[in-house]
């Protein structure tokens, strides 16, 4: 292996591991360096599970993982020197304060920024001499976040980083992780059920559902892709079958058409067939991963 | 101030941002304007948003970008008044729109632009 610096973060091709009740499928994703990816899917979709196989939590059955430019399980130790994981379901020893698993990360890791650590700890407003066992959840996944943060990992992972946290800290935590990708040799992967921090902040963004890759692609073109048009369908009109409809809705006079590449071409098809377009109107992120987790799952029955 | 409350979308906010600011004279020509990711992270929306902000404002000639070397204000001295009348005519068109909603014939909406001109003009 050469000494250059990886292009990516990450690489997971065709991964795959079944469990009882589910199954994670031919996974192809890839992070480039210096990027934030937002990681969106509904409960149970398989994002934990694709977190804990890339670094190397639990074992793939089939497919090839690279982390750090490494591949995983082989060389995950020397990988993980330069990762940091959260999950929200992290637990700390609760009869040790802050200040103990301070002094214990920066044991562990040599790149840990101690000034930093001061700096966060004020700004997430936390008391260092508290012991775990008394904070709140809120004040937990702080706790968490300032010890992963304070390493300055090259990637850092995180699982649901903003859930229990209140809106003023969770505000302070975007900041931070836009902070960390000043440095273009710094990247983070995040997984969130709260869409409006995704779509501010991610440069890339992937829907998972069922165990299944939705769609991957930059923010960008996402948000660009996607329209819903209001059109006014004349009696006896029908519209023709047409490109990257994910849904028209209600089947009545004035309908709702959603489309996942909208085209200026579209409006020629649709007048033509006889209907009128009245408005076009752009969708948040949260409504292009419904329409599209809702795609999807309707394809997969047909 | 980028918001996600506001209904245009955040690369839209920030090109707005940038004419803005030249358009008060806060940035001057030649002016260097803030990094992609130095922007990104002081106003904490992602850095492709920022670049495709940046990519367009390059394309309409509003700044311009030395390889490697960051962006500047374009060398334009016509700058403040051409992005007022893009002001102006993003206002009309989002009017037009409104108008073709209320099948409203041109001849009239001309004629209620007349009236409202006369109308602030009298309370002057």
């Amino acid at each position: 292996m050469s000494n250059a610096p990886p292009t990516h973060a990450f690489s997971l091709r065709d991964l795959s591991r079944s469990f009882r009740y589910f199954r994670l499928d031919g996974l192809n994703l890839e992070l480039p360096m210096g990027q934030i990816m937002g990681f969106v899917g509904p409960n149970g979709a398989g994002k934990s599970t694709t977190i804990r196989l890339l670094l190397g939590l639990i074992g793939a059955e089939a497919g090839e993982i690279r982390l750090m430019g490494r591949p995983v399980p082989e060389q995950v130790a020397e990988a993980k020197h330069e990762v940091a994981y959260v999950s929200d379901d992290m637990r700390l020893y609760p009869g040790a304060t802050l200040a103990w698993h301070m002094r214990f990360v920066a044991s562990l890791f040599p790149g840990w920024d101690g000034s930093y650590a001061q700096a966060l700890l004020k700004r997430f407003n936390l008391q260092a001499e508290q012991r775990m066992g008394g904070m709140s959840r809120g004040e937990h996944m702080k706790a968490v976040l300032l010890l992963a943060l304070a390493r300055r990992p090259r990637l850092l992972v995180l699982d649901e980083p903003t859930s229990g946290l209140d809106p003023v800290a969770r505000h302070e935590l975007l900041a931070e992780l836009m902070e960390i990708v000043r440095d273009e040799q710094r990247s983070i992967l995040f997984s969130s059920h709260h869409t409006l921090d995704v779509e501010r902040i991610s440069d890339v963004i992937a829907f998972i559902d069922r165990g299944r890759l939705v769609d991957a692609r930059d923010k960008e073109s996402f948000l660009e892709r996607w329209r819903r048009l209001q059109i006014d369908i004349p009696e006896g009109v029908t519209l023709p079958a047409l490109d990257d409809v994910v849904e028209v809705s209600p089947e009545g006079r004035l309908a709702r058409l959603t489309t996942s590449n909208y085209q200026p071409a579209l409006h020629g098809a649709i007048e033509r067939a006889g209907a009128r377009i009245h408005e076009v109107q752009r969708m948040s992120l949260e409504e292009i991963f419904v329409a599209s987790v809702m795609g999807s799952r309707t394809e997969e029955r047909t | 101030m980028i918001s996600q409350a506001d209904p245009r979308p955040l690369y839209l906010q920030v090109k707005e941002q940038i004419r803005h600011r030249i358009a008060v004279g806060e940035l001057k020509p030649g002016d260097e304007i803030p990094s992609i990711r130095q922007l990104a992270a002081d106003s904490r929306v992602s850095v492709i948003t920022i670049k495709r902000a940046y990519l367009e404002l390059e394309l309409e000639g509003v700044i311009h970008t030395r390889h490697g070397r960051g962006s500047c204000v374009a060398e334009n001295p016509d700058l403040g008044h051409s992005l007022k009348e893009q002001e102006l005519d993003q206002h009309l068109a989002a009017a037009v729109d409104v108008a073709a909603l209320l099948r409203l014939p041109e001849d009239q909406l001309i004629e209620r632009l007349r009236q409202i001109r006369r109308g602030r003009e009298d309370a002057k």
